[in-house]
């Protein structure tokens, strides 16, 4: 890796690792919670509840601005993004295939910008 | 029905975990390649994924970091996705709850969507297994995918590094966000919570230091909590 070719990189090292070593702990502590340290208390039905959507929430959240604003096209709407994501979230859905949506949305992407010229 | 071991188990767990191969491995490639596209070395890029050990936070911490979120709402967002591990670890405790603090432990850092799903389907099904043959299954479902998954990672480090720029793969980030979201929403009430979630997203993106995933991550959770209690009743009326 010569210094012409690295990539940017946006974020601090000091960022990087805070981010790395709090996650790494974090979901150490979630996983283990209850496992190991409540042990066979029942938690409430009603805070499992809300766990169960978490996943299902909060990656649609992070991504929908991402699809309609995409950064790297200076946050500008575009054609081929949206058709692309939205191709991923039914291929995806319908395989149930997380490789079957990212391949869909992938070859969507790059031939329609390759058809519009881009 | 045939005795089993714990050694038959894990052997079990192994197999059964085999189709999961076709989603650890080029999911690995993906986060390696996206995580050097970001400008994590080799070094850094195998401590996230082996110290973290969950693709879904590691693809939204490593997005919010490009995005230059403020640091706290990274680790946050991080946290959130990986909320579910919890629920997994208290659904898991009725089975394993009952062995030494340090096997408890390793259990915990490997409960992964595969080894959760795979496990609690088993334990379901034959609850006359021992603890000792419930410990083996579960280990050998992370048998093949942990070091797949981990090797894969490394691998697309290594590829990452040769892609010319020109290639743009900004997007493939969100493009595997979707991915892995989809096959996830599998009731109404996934669905629901998905889509509230996506909807106020657009006028949240709004507020500042990136609060706006926060808001409609939790307007999402509870949007499919709310829409489950509803439809639960309403079939109960039914039946």
């Amino acid at each position: 890796m010569t210094p012409e070719t690295a990539p940017p990189q946006v974020f601090t090292d000091l960022q990087f690792w805070i981010v790395c070593i709090g996650l790494a702990l974090g979901s150490f502590v979630l996983r283990f919670g209850f496992l190991g340290l409540i042990g066979s208390r029942e938690m409430p039905e009603w805070v499992l509840r809300h766990l169960r959507y978490t996943a299902v929430a909060i990656l649609p959240a992070l991504v929908t601005p991402l699809v309609l604003w995409p950064t790297h096209t200076g946050g500008v709407f575009s054609l081929p993004h949206f058709v692309a994501a939205v191709l991923t979230v039914v291929v995806g859905f319908l395989t149930r295939s997380v490789l079957g949506g990212i391949v869909t949305g992938g070859v969507v992407l790059y031939a329609l910008q390759a058809m519009g010229g881009g | 029905m045939a005795v089993s071991t714990p050694f038959s188990s894990f052997l079990r767990g192994m197999r059964d975990s085999l189709p999961f191969i076709l989603v650890a491995g080029p999911f690995g490639l993906l986060f390696g390649i996206l995580a050097t596209e970001a400008g994590l070395n080799l070094f850094e890029t195998v401590v996230f994924t082996v110290s973290i050990f969950a693709g879904a936070a590691q693809l939204t911490s490593l997005g919010l970091l490009q995005e230059q979120a403020p640091t706290i709402i990274v680790l946050l967002s991080g946290l959130a996705v990986n909320l579910r591990m919890a629920m997994y670890s208290a659904s898991l405790t009725p089975y394993l709850g009952d062995a030494p603090v340090w096997k408890r432990a390793i259990a915990a850092y490997l409960t992964v969507d595969q080894s959760y799903a795979l496990s609690i389907i088993r334990f379901e099904q034959e609850p006359e297994m021992t603890v000792a043959e419930r410990y083996a299954y579960f280990f050998g479902t992370n048998s093949v995918i942990a070091p797949v998954w981990t090797l894969s990672t490394i691998l697309g480090a290594l590829v990452g590094a040769q892609l010319p720029q020109s290639w743009n793969l900004g997007f493939v980030m969100p493009i595997a966000f979707l991915a892995v979201v989809a096959p996830m929403l599998r009731t109404p009430a996934h669905r629901i919570a998905a889509l509230v979630a996506a909807v106020v997203a657009l006028p949240a993106a709004m507020l500042p230091f990136n609060l706006g995933l926060i808001v409609a991550g939790a307007a999402g959770m509870a949007a499919g909590a709310r829409a489950e209690l509803v439809l639960n009743r309403r079939s109960e009326a039914a039946a």
